[in-house]
């Protein structure tokens, strides 16, 4: 069982609350993740990564346990805390301005 | 009872204005889709039900929503839209060649023939058509192939904002994109070929008549008299006679001939309405003074239209696709602006007042008559 907390406009768009729970048959990665938020929740698929080519929306970031992984890539594996439930994996729509 | 729907599209989300025939007392609801641009919602002519609103925004991309309760509910439908086989490359502000790649949708026409049919034209500037209500779309790409190679971005962005279909010839089309300038098919989508012989873009382009590549802001087409087109380019309100093979400036006039959108009088052909704006750097009403202006003649002489208009201290903009008409007997004419206002005038432009005067920026108006 995975936590994942998605930003709010996502929240709306899926209809759901701050946090989801996805379940994973293998050991989560943030592309696995991502794959089964999108799977359950097929409103999101394009909004996270893009449709044509897959990759990473560019103003959209991903924490585990305190810790930017944007940059580690969809393969990167997710600390034991994340796996076990006990913390969140967060989408953060990033923010600018002052 | 008749009346009216207003579909306001804003930069954080949709609003619908509705009233009576007297369009006197308005109801106000929103904002729909929240905190996202919604750059156009628009119903269908043929079920006044349905209506498609585009929502986007740069962190999240393109969602888009259909309602077939008149705006009541919402449904998330088909938002992917793939370019068709080689997606090739256009010009870009430094004359290199960029790939084609979707970012958002500019407008949506809904098909006047079949309800389940509907038109999206997008950026990087390409048509779409949807024959199940929006599930799913496939691009027209016989467009891009009308020298899309020299097409290029205009300020903001390479956009197909403008989709005419012709009321007597049903395979007939007109799309108008910036900056390349206007198209047509005769033939249902299977061919288009520029239509921009008459343009003049002296500033803007190396060759100024080029057959592509102008900056043509808005198009307008009468359904009585289908062959006869106006035009609102950058600079320059131009007006067709031959279904645009060739293009006339009639700007006369007006004060400036900079602007955005251009519509028609929905009961009288010959009668045209612009929103003069000061370019290019400016982009708000010269003089501070908001005025829309009304030709009776099909173009060259123009009044000033301003009972009930700011006319000292306005510096909003009105974007391409935020002007509208109704069809009720005393033609109704709305506006929005940059600024947040929605403006009426339900006596062709002589009175005006303001629906609403704090929403987001108004990216696009539409109206629905409804009986």
């Amino acid at each position: 069982m995975i936590r994942v907390r998605i930003p709010y406009h996502l929240q709306v768009l899926a209809q759901v609350g701050r946090e989801v729970v996805v379940n994973l048959d293998e050991e989560a990665t943030v592309g696995g993740v991502l794959d089964a938020l999108e799977r359950d929740h097929p409103v999101l698929r394009g909004t996270i990564r893009n449709h044509d080519d897959g990759k990473r929306r560019p103003f959209l970031r991903f924490f585990a346990c305190g810790e930017d992984v944007t940059l580690e890539g969809f393969e990167f594996k997710l600390p034991g805390a994340i796996q076990s439930g006990e913390e969140p994996f967060r989408v953060i729509g990033g923010m600018a301005g002052g | 009872m008749e009346g009216v729907r207003v579909l306001v599209g804003t930069r954080k989300g949709a609003f619908i204005l509705s009233s009576d025939e007297k369009r006197n007392e308005w109801d106000i609801k929103g904002p729909i889709f929240s905190g996202w641009e919604v750059f156009h919602i628009k119903g269908s002519n043929l079920d006044s039900k349905r209506i498609y609103a585009s929502q986007h925004t740069d962190w999240f991309g393109q969602k888009v929503q259909r309602s077939d309760d008149g705006g009541e509910t919402w449904t998330p439908i088909g938002d992917q839209f793939t370019y068709e086989g080689e997606v090739g490359t256009h010009q870009t502000f430094d004359g290199t060649q960029q790939p084609w790649k979707f970012k958002r949708i500019w407008q949506f026409a809904p098909s006047d023939s079949d309800a389940d049919i509907v038109y999206a034209g997008v950026e990087d500037a390409a048509l779409f058509r949807s024959n199940d209500a929006g599930l799913t779309w496939n691009e027209i790409p016989a467009l891009r192939h009308a020298k899309g190679e020299l097409w290029q971005p205009g300020a903001g962005g390479m956009c197909l904002h403008t989709i005419i279909q012709d009321a007597k010839n049903a395979e007939r089309m007109f799309v108008a994109i910036s900056a390349a300038g206007v198209f047509r098919t005769d033939d249902g989508g299977k061919n288009w070929k520029p239509i921009n012989n008459g343009l003049k873009s002296l500033y803007e382009l190396p060759d100024s008549t080029a057959e592509v590549g102008h900056c043509v802001h808005n198009i307008a087409q009468h359904p009585s008299n289908p062959d006869v087109l106006f035009m609102q380019k950058h600079w320059d309100i131009m007006r067709s006679n031959d279904g645009g093979d060739n293009w006339n400036e009639v700007s006369g006039n007006l004060p400036t001939d900079f602007g955005f959108p251009i519509g028609i009088h929905t009961h009288e052909p010959e009668t045209i309405y612009v929103i003069p704006i000061k370019s290019d750097s400016e982009h708000f009403p010269p003089e501070g003074k908001l005025r829309v202006y009304r030709s009776r003649s099909g173009g060259n002489e123009w009044e000033a239209l301003t009972n009930g208009l700011p006319q000292a201290n306005c510096y909003v903009n009105i974007l391409r696709s935020a002007l509208a008409f109704d069809t009720l007997d005393s033609c109704g004419i709305y506006f929005g602006t940059t600024g947040g206002q929605v403006y009426v005038s339900a006596d062709s432009g002589d009175h005006w007042k303001a629906i609403v005067h704090d929403l987001p920026a108004v990216l696009s108006v539409e109206v629905q008559t409804l009986t």
